[in-house]
């Protein structure tokens, strides 16, 4: 197939590498170097997608990353990927692509009925339809607009493809490889500093690839490339293409989105997708350029209708011609450019330039050309539907406001230029107060704010010969500060053409009689009239016209449509537009995939896995693992085919005849050490401290200032300056911080150091009934009688030559005792405890087991010390030291707290035994009361009780401690349940504790 | 992301930290009486100031310090860091 908008010869392609693709399911061909953009306009194909609001056709209207149209879903590699830009997608051979926002096909679209139904959305539609009746909003409203809305589908397949981050730090990162960035880059370079220059493209160079320019006897794309190959080769330099800047955040830290893999077939072996870099910079040099502006008249938005610099990118970098008979439309000087580049084409442009009488250089070198110019004149409106066909133009007065006699031209594509609008997103991001700039009707940069400088175009210089004369300056200053070098570089001689003044000009007024849409914002499909409307109904702040109208809220950010919108504010308001003002730039300045922002951190790796040292021996022995924050626990050890409920019932009953062992390494353990250790404990915890004698243990709760319980343990006197204190799994950091706190902050007169030691030790617990005969056999030589070894009592001793700490608490409500080794013996002694407890009929027991345990005996744990309840509502009030201070005790009296009806732990047992209570349901006291159902309290945990054989909750309820008895329904709306249950004591086995002791 | 130089460390991004609150409010004695509002002023009333604001921040994958920062609540400008026990002028 030929490209018959492709011309002979010239372009930076490569012509001897022809690629294939599929659009819409039509199978084209470009070449290597081409943009999706670029192809299908050699194609002759202009019509790629729908608008968002009116789905008018719609075509290309840039050639980069300010596009608002030609937005499509890729298909790569068995994956897809919305809001991609044609004109930023490089061409790989077997690309997949279509078109989006348009049902059946973009050349029929049922939608574009919105077209003709326009004059019932204008701004402001959304809001003012669809707020009544309340009830419609959910059925009608919501589900209609998704179904119309959107630009592209999300995969909703795991992604596969693999995102980096990576962090840098450098002495001068450089955003964009225009002049002024080259520029910069290497007088830095030269002068040994650490520089990043990004580039967004592909190519380096900025503007020099497509000006007609000459720097020190080299063409500008050769001056470039001579430039980029001296920097890659210096060590001190980090050279990226298809590296987009998009953030600047605090303390000079920017983020950079760079693609990687996205212009191949397929992501190489152990390449990433996409990268995302985080670059901490001494200085940072804008140099991003400028964008040009529409300019705006009837039907502006038709495809072929596009900007004239775009036109002139498609045709030096990719040979390709937007139209054979092309009209440019221009308020300034680069307009030329474009025509003039058609013209050596051997295409015959016309001009329409509306200054009246305006002279410069390349004003000249077109009409020497032999090129068609018409001062004073505009484009009314475009006429086409599917693409430009004619335009209407006319004489246009001096004062702008007049129109004359209308006359209709042929043409195929209309290239419009109205003059610059510099990139200062990345300036205003840094907290720069951006200035209006009267000479370009445009804003740029203010003071720095940050260590940053904005040069060339994005600094609304315009000129070449300033642009790098500022530029190596800014290079050599800024790096001389930092690496002492200063290395002078003879500057270049520049040769430009002289521009003249741009026209004040850029809305076309409407013609007696007409009603053409004029559009502001091309994605959003925002036109004059909807700004017209918005202040009309009282809307001034630019920021409240942006968000009624949506001007500038499309995914391209209005990098076209602001300043326009901004200008017909002013124009309306009779403000002038610094008055008005920008609203605020906000990272990211492009879009940024969501699998980037991720980077590697999903799934299992979003955290470290933490693992105990006796891990692989629960694996070996069919445990069934649960996430416990950071650790992974045996949840069960499934036996045959048991599920969770029967192997934990197993399990636990096991622990309550005769002995189990359970893996408790995950238990915070902190070191405490120091002459003021026992103070510290007494200011910590709300019970007594001062006199726990060495080789003791004693159960503690400490509370936040605010009064509410924040953890609970046991703490072991190891000797007499040396304590070990435990916390649960959940807030072992938590509890390390706040030792940390009082220690350094509050207290620093006390004498105490604090580590956490919760990977030194492997813990085991041993309960049951036969846990002493058990230990008998581990530590033959340490009497562990009751008199030897009583409760909370800590003995030092040898496993068979390991050094271990055993501690005789219980968190089960038996006999129990905790053995403590270093980890690397965690295995040994997991071993030898089942090794030797085999005649005691030993079996280990996962954290489900552990739960029934401690919910049928009472034992509070996360899910009741849930940062809500206090010492009382867990029944911890006994441990509350009246004689002496401690965190959280003033806020103790508290009304709230102090309440007669308090909420108190209890115990739930359903009327039936039968019926299993779902954990989070509520109390009620009457399951027939209309909604909303007074709540009483709520379950906090529940077990199935080995001891009883039925099931068993935890709830806390209000009143509590006078509820005991009393019958109250379980609701859980969740599950459909409702449960007549009867109130008890939360001790539901061994109320008077005798078994720990025994 | 800040850039907050921990007086014991050095420059450190501001991943290595977490953030502790005001750190100009003093813990009142242990044992002193004191009203209710003395109270709740330690507890929970804070001004929430935009400007220059005196903060604590823990160097928690780092030293473990605590550590006093000053900082613009609007600018996020640091202007000075302090170690705990450091008067400030």
């Amino acid at each position: 197939m030929t490209q018959k908008f492709r011309i002979e010869n010239g372009g930076l392609i490569n012509r001897d590498k022809k690629l294939s693709f599929k659009f819409n399911g039509k199978t084209y061909f470009g070449y290597e170097g081409d943009t999706l953009a670029s192809a299908l306009i050699a194609n002759g194909v202009h019509l790629v997608g729908r608008s968002f609001k009116y789905h008018r056709p719609r075509g290309f209207f840039g050639a980069g990353v300010d596009e608002p149209y030609a937005i499509v879903q890729l298909y790569r590699n068995n994956e897809t990927e919305p809001n991609i830009k044609a004109t930023e997608q490089e061409l790989f051979e077997g690309l997949e692509a279509k078109s989006v926002n348009c049902w059946p096909s973009v050349n029929f679209d049922i939608g574009a009925i919105n077209n003709f139904l326009k004059i019932f959305l204008p701004a402001g539609f959304y809001y003012k339809t669809f707020m009544w009746p309340k009830s419609f909003w959910y059925r009608v409203y919501e589900p209609f607009i998704r179904k119309a809305a959107g630009l592209g589908v999300a995969s909703t397949k795991h992604d596969k493809e693999r995102y980096e981050h990576k962090y840098e730090y450098c002495d001068l990162l450089i955003a964009g490889s225009g002049p002024s960035g080259l520029a910069s880059a290497y007088a830095a370079a030269k002068n040994g500093a650490r520089v990043i220059l990004a580039e967004d493209k592909p190519r380096f160079g900025g503007s020099l690839l497509t000006s007609d320019v000459n720097i020190g006897n080299q063409s500008g794309e050769d001056w470039a490339n001579s430039i980029i190959s001296e920097l890659k080769e210096m060590p001190n330099v980090i050279v990226k293409n298809r590296s987009q800047v998009f953030g600047y955040y605090d303390h000079n830290m920017l983020v950079m989105s760079e693609k990687v893999s996205d212009h191949l077939p397929k992501t190489k072996k152990h390449h990433p997708k996409q990268r995302l870099w985080y670059i901490r910079a001494k200085q940072v040099l804008i140099s991003s350029g400028s964008i040009e502006r529409p300019l705006v008249f009837g039907n502006n938005d038709t495809p072929g209708v596009m900007l004239s610099s775009a036109a002139k990118e498609y045709l030096k970098v990719y040979g390709v011609l937007v139209g054979k008979n092309p009209l440019v439309f221009t308020n300034n000087d680069s307009g030329y450019e474009t025509a003039i580049e058609f013209k050596k084409n051997g295409i015959n442009p016309i001009i329409l330039d509306s200054r009246v009488n305006p002279q410069s250089e390349i004003i000249d070198e077109a009409i020497n050309l032999g090129i068609k110019i018409k001062f004073s004149y505009v484009v009314v409106a475009a006429q086409g539907y599917k693409k430009v066909s004619s335009a209407d133009i006319a004489k246009i007065s001096d004062d702008k406001k007049q129109l004359g006699t209308i006359e209709n031209i042929k043409c195929d594509c209309i290239c419009v230029s109205g003059f610059w609008t510099p990139t200062i997103h990345l300036a205003s991001q840094s907290g720069n107060k951006t200035k209006f700039k009267e000479e370009i009707d445009a804003f740029v940069p203010g003071t720095s704010k940050q260590n940053e400088t904005t040069l060339g175009a994005a600094n609304g210089i315009f000129t070449l010969e300033e642009t790098l004369k500022d530029s190596f300056m800014a290079g050599q200053d800024l790096s001389k500060k930092i690496t002492n070098n200063d290395n002078k570089i003879s500057f270049p001689n520049v040769v430009e053409k002289k521009s003249s003044q741009h026209d004040k000009f850029w809305c076309v007024p409407l013609p007696k009689g007409k009603s053409y849409k004029r559009f502001l914002d091309f994605q959003n499909d925002v036109a004059v009239s909807d700004i017209e409307i918005a202040l009309k109904e009282g809307y001034r702040s630019i920021e409240h016209v942006k968000r009624y109208t949506t001007l500038g809220m499309a995914t391209d950010q209005g990098k076209t449509s602001n300043l326009n919108g901004l200008q017909l504010v002013s124009d309306i308001e009779n403000k002038v537009v610094p008055a008005v003002g920008h609203t605020t730039f906000r990272p990211p300045y492009t879009p940024i995939s969501i699998g980037a922002i991720v980077g590697r951190e999903v799934g299992k790796h979003s955290k470290p896995t933490r693992k105990s040292p006796m891990h692989s021996w629960h694996e070996r022995n069919n445990a069934v693992f649960v996430d416990a924050g950071v650790w992974l626990r045996p949840r069960y050890y499934k036996q045959g085919n048991e599920n969770l409920f029967e192997a934990s019932k197993r399990e636990a009953k096991n622990v309550r005849t005769n002995v189990g062992v359970c893996d408790v390494t995950t238990l915070g353990k902190i070191d405490i050490k120091g002459p003021d250790s026992a103070e510290l404990l007494n200011r910590v915890y709300t019970n007594a401290w001062l006199k726990l004698p060495v080789g003791k243990a004693r159960y503690g709760v400490m509370l936040r200032e605010d009064g509410i319980v924040m953890d609970d343990g046991t703490t072991t006197r190891i000797s007499e300056n040396h304590y070990h204190m435990t916390t649960t799994t959940a807030q072992a950091a938590n509890v390390l911080s706040h030792l940390e706190y009082y220690l350094q902050l509050v207290w620093p007169e006390l004498n105490v150091n604090v580590v956490s030691t919760t990977e030194q030790w492997a813990g085991a617990a041993i309960a049951g009934p036969k846990s002493r005969k058990l230990l008998e056999k581990l530590f033959p030589n340490n009497d562990v009688s009751n008199e030897g070894l009583p409760f909370m009592g800590y003995m030092e001793s040898e496993l068979f030559g390991v050094k271990a700490r055993i501690f005789r608490i219980s968190f089960s409500g038996e006999l129990a005792y905790e053995v403590n080794v270093e980890s690397d013996n965690g295995q040994f002694m997991w071993e030898k405890i089942i090794e030797l407890g085999q005649e005691f009929q030993v079996q280990p027991y996962g954290t489900e087991a552990l739960s029934t345990l401690r919910i049928e005996m009472g034992h509070v744990a996360g899910s009741e010390l849930d940062g809500r309840t206090i010492s009382y509502d867990t029944s911890l009030e006994g441990l509350i030291s009246k004689k002496k201070d401690f965190i959280g005790k003033r806020s103790l009296n508290r009304e709230a707290f102090t309440s007669s009806d308090r909420q108190k732990i209890v115990g739930v047992v359903p009327i039936d035994k039968k019926t299993s209570i779902p954990e989070g349901s509520h109390l009620v006291k009457d399951a027939q009361a209309p909604l909303p159902n007074k709540k009483l309290g709520h379950i906090s945990a529940s077990c199935w009780s080995v001891e009883h054989d039925n099931p068993f909750s935890l709830a806390i309820l209000k009143d509590g401690k006078n509820m005991i008895g009393e019958k109250l329904f379980v609701m859980s709306p969740l599950k459909n349940k409702v449960i007549p249950v009867e109130i008890v004591s939360s001790h539901y086995v061994d109320p008077k504790g005798e078994r720990v002791r025994s | 992301m800040l850039h907050i130089k921990c007086p014991h460390c050095g420059m450190r991004s501001q991943n290595e930290f977490s953030y502790g609150g005001d750190a100009s409010v003093k813990r009142p004695e242990l044992n002193k009486e004191i009203s209710d509002e003395e109270w709740d002023n330690f507890v929970y009333n804070r001004k929430s100031l935009r400007g220059k604001h005196l903060e604590l921040w823990q160097h928690l994958s780092g030293c473990r310090q605590w550590i006093k920062v000053e900082r613009d609540t609007a600018t996020h400008e640091i202007f000075n860091t302090y170690k705990a026990d450091e008067e400030i002028s």
